[in-house]
């Protein structure tokens, strides 16, 4: 083999694995949403399964979780997009010797840690509500000890930092030249700002809303100490994995998957679109006929690709109102059922043998590996088991086994196998 | 049309922390004159401009436009407009956008917009190339919307730092006389700003020539070409010969002037001088090489120089001789193309002569670097 094709032979294996530990979790993730098995796990495989879907749609703190997930969300995009905006036309502004200074203080909110910030927001907010002389049920004392206000401010901190970063990018780019120009021609600072520089910032405001919004919906550190009494989908999911998990959080991280990669298929797309009407406009590409394709997919692969996802998906949904899986499910239970009796036959077989022998030797001594098995496993079942988590009015989970398994009482819901 | 507004610029200092940018220029300008501010680079032009137009505020002195004194006026109230060197078109807005923005921020309705601008892009021989984007036109193209842009705007004064800079040569030559036709037809008052000396000279009618923030003299174009009055405006604007020496007499405007190298030479004294130019002096003369030519063997020695030729070059409408000169400078004379095949042989001792009236002295000073 020659070198060139080793070196491509290598790469090839390298992408390979770098992709695997990118992409494997988060497909091997994805799987376990479909299946049946209370555990997030893909083997031993139960059954496909649309219920964890269910479960997740019903879990009221899931979604309240990402109701304030997307209120604070939006509050933070606000707040640091101004406030990054304002930093970094002050950043091009200030005196040059004291810009480097100014550039770190704005910058340090992202070199210190989130919980940092997070504890240092309530105590300094709580300090505030004290300075203003605000008491327990006055207006500034709720506002200073809402969860809600608290983590916008907290996550804000951070975020503008972050913004700032993106729009001084973007401001080095600016031509000053066009302000004056604006000025000349009789703008007032305002309509030179609103007209010229914000246009000019507008991509840059894009982006940097989308990177706030998306480092405020993941944030934890910070939104655990800031968010009191609230709960954001963060909070709810660190809170679950507490107390025991089920698929209905893989089925949560699949929907978010495909919302992410269908953002970008459709981001790329219309790119693609864009940068070929500007291609034809300049002459260097011709226009596409439409063949077998409409003429925005053609050549377009992106676009090949959302149509297919959204396709995908369609059938998803579709299947989700008709499959059920509940023959393969009774089938699963009832190999378990007989694996159980077996087990069970095996440890009755093994204590009497136990018996026979102690009662040969001596007949007092308790028989401690014969009940500890038992006890363990009932101690797992119980972390895992979904009725931890439907504690209040997850109706879904055992309404849909009731359905289901009418002709069978209650003999084969999973709930009496796990938590005996 | 406005017929012309005066600006006048009163012992006017421009300092950035201890550098002196400019220092105590005093230029008045006639309404509806196109007059230039001609130096090299790095002279304190623009930041002229930037005064006049109220982007800074002199350190001392007046900017007065029509007799009003500008102080404290922001570039958005004062009756000029700009023409920024790179032009600033404003990149997101299409052509008729751009050239309408100073009625846009006064609030007039896009339909009064669309109307005038598509009227000034008939002005500027762009019709119908009103919704394209700046990006979109070519750079002759982009100068004319610029300057559409800047006249919509209704200016007493319009000011344009060197706008030609970024054409090309054809395209610069062309330009030149299209803004001086548009200024004839406005009426207004220009100032235009440039190191290029022969825009300067074509499309003005007073240019200031400076130097290192010093406004060394203010005259017509032909004027500042025939009678320089320092040796930096005589080596910067078009080409001269320089000969250094000491005066050896005077009477009346003329003087006589003992050179280093080719003996003594008479010349006039430059008007802005007589007087200031006393027997004994460290003089400068200056002949341009157009007024130079091939001596007869009877010619007045006063007004001959005799050198060897190092280097001739054929240019087309003339020859360029290149002789021997002083301290290090070569003597280049320009004799006019009228059929012949060669003026001189590399080497030879020639002999030339010039009217007294063609050369001027002056006392001896800076040159303009090359
Ligand atoms: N804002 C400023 N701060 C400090 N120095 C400046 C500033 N603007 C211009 N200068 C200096 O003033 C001098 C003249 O500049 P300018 O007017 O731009 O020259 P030009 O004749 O080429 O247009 C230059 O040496 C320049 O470095
Ligand atoms: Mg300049």
């Amino acid at each position: 083999m020659s070198s060139a094709n080793l070196i491509r032979v290598a790469l090839g294996a390298y992408l390979l694995i770098f992709f695997s530990y990118l992409l494997g979790p988060l497909v091997v993730m994805s799987l376990t949403a479909f299946n049946s098995s209370s555990f997030p796990t893909v083997s031993p495989w139960a059954c496909f399964s649309y219920e964890w879907f269910d479960v997740l749609f019903n879990d009221k703190h899931i979604r309240d979780g990402i109701y304030y997930s997307i209120v604070i969300g939006i509050g933070t995009v606000i707040l640091s997009v101004s406030m990054g905006l304002a930093a970094s036309i002050v950043l091009t502004q200030v005196w040059p010797k004291l810009r480097s200074t100014y550039y770190t203080m704005i910058i340090a909110p992202i070199l210190i840690p989130g919980v940092v910030l997070g504890i240092s927001t309530l105590v300094f907010w709580d300090r505030a509500g004290a300075f203003f002389g605000a008491t327990d049920g006055s207006f500034l004392y709720g506002l200073f000890h809402n969860g809600i206000f608290l983590t916008i401010l907290g996550q804000s901190s951070f975020i503008a930092s972050y913004a700032m970063l993106v729009f001084v990018a973007r401001l080095q780019r600016f031509d000053t030249d066009l302000t004056e120009a604006a000025l000349d021609l009789g703008a007032t600072h305002t309509q030179a700002f609103r007209k010229i520089l914000l246009p000019f910032m507008r991509p840059a405001i894009a982006s940097a809303s989308v990177l706030a919004f998306l480092a405020s919906f993941e944030n934890y550190n910070t939104t655990t100490f800031t968010i009191i009494d609230y709960k954001t989908l963060t909070t709810v999911l660190a809170q679950k994995v507490r107390l025991g998990i089920n698929p209905s959080i893989s089925s949560l991280a699949f929907i978010i998957i495909v919302l992410t990669i269908f953002a970008a298929l459709a981001f790329e797309a219309a790119n693609r679109n864009k940068e070929h009407k500007l291609a034809v406009k300049k002459g260097k590409a011709s226009e596409r006929k439409s063949g077998i394709l409409p003429s925005f997919m053609t050549g377009n692969p992106a676009a090949i690709l959302l149509v297919l996802l959204a396709f995908v998906v369609i059938v998803m949904v579709g299947t989700a109102q008709k499959y059920s899986p509940e023959t393969c499910k009774i089938e699963v239970r009832e190999a378990k059922q007989i694996a159980i009796q077996q087990r069970i036959e095996q440890l009755k077989e093994a204590r009497r043998l136990k018996d026979e022998a102690k009662a040969a030797t001596q007949s007092d001594a308790p028989a401690a590996p014969t009940t500890a098995a038992p006890k363990n496993s009932g101690a797992f079942g119980n972390v895992f088991a979904p009725t931890n988590l439907s504690d209040e009015d997850d109706a879904a989970p055992k309404a849909a086994p009731k359905d289901g398994n009418g002709a069978f009482g209650n003999v084969f819901d999973p709930n009496n196998l796990n938590s005996e | 049309m406005s017929s012309g507004v005066a600006v006048d610029l009163e012992n006017i200092t421009i300092r950035f922390g201890d550098f002196t940018a400019v220092r105590d220029a005093n230029v008045s300008i006639n309404g509806g004159d196109f007059f230039s501010f001609l130096g090299p680079s790095g002279c304190g032009k623009t930041t002229i401009l930037r005064a006049v137009s109220g982007f800074l505020e002199p350190s001392e002195g007046r900017v007065l436009i029509g007799g009003n004194d500008m102080a404290g006026i922001g570039p958005n109230k004062r009756p000029t407009a700009l023409i920024f060197q790179n032009l600033a078109l404003f990149p997101l807005m299409k052509v008729w956008e751009n050239i309408s923005f100073s009625m846009e921020v006064a609030g007039a309705s896009a339909a009064e917009r669309r109307k005038r601008a598509d009227e000034l892009l008939d002005m500027i021989a762009l019709g119908g190339q009103g919704d394209k984007l700046p990006s979109e036109l070519s750079g002759g193209q982009k100068q004319r919307v610029a300057i559409a842009r800047a006249l919509c705007a209704n200016p007493d004064v319009l000011l344009l730092d060197e706008p030609l800079s970024a054409l090309d040569l054809k395209l610069r030559q062309h330009m030149r006389t299209e803004l001086r036709e548009i200024q004839k037809r406005v009426g207004i008052t220009f100032i235009y700003i440039t190191h290029d000396q022969g825009e300067a000279l074509t499309m003005s009618d007073n240019v200031a020539v400076m130097k290192a923030g010093v406004i060394d003299q203010i005259d017509t174009g032909h004027n500042i070409y025939d009678d320089p009055s320092t040796p930096f405006v005589a080596s910067f604007v078009g080409e001269n010969n320089v000969f250094r020496g000491k005066v050896k007499s005077i009477s009346g405007n003329e003087a006589v002037v003992t050179t280093n190298r080719s003996g003594d030479l008479l010349s006039r004294i430059t008007p802005a001088q007589v007087g200031n130019l006393k027997v004994g002096d460290d003089a400068m003369m200056f002949i341009r090489p157009e007024a130079l030519e091939l001596a007869p063997t009877d010619a007045d020695s006063k007004t001959t120089i005799t050198a060897n030729v190092i280097n001739e070059e054929f240019e087309g409408n003339s020859f360029s001789v290149f002789l021997e000169g002083d301290g290090g400078k070569m003597i280049k004379m320009s004799v006019p193309n009228l059929g012949q095949d060669h003026i001189s042989a590399r080497g030879e001792n020639l002999s030339l002569r010039y009217d007294a009236s063609n050369a001027v002295t002056m006392p001896a000073g800076e040159l303009a670097s090359e």
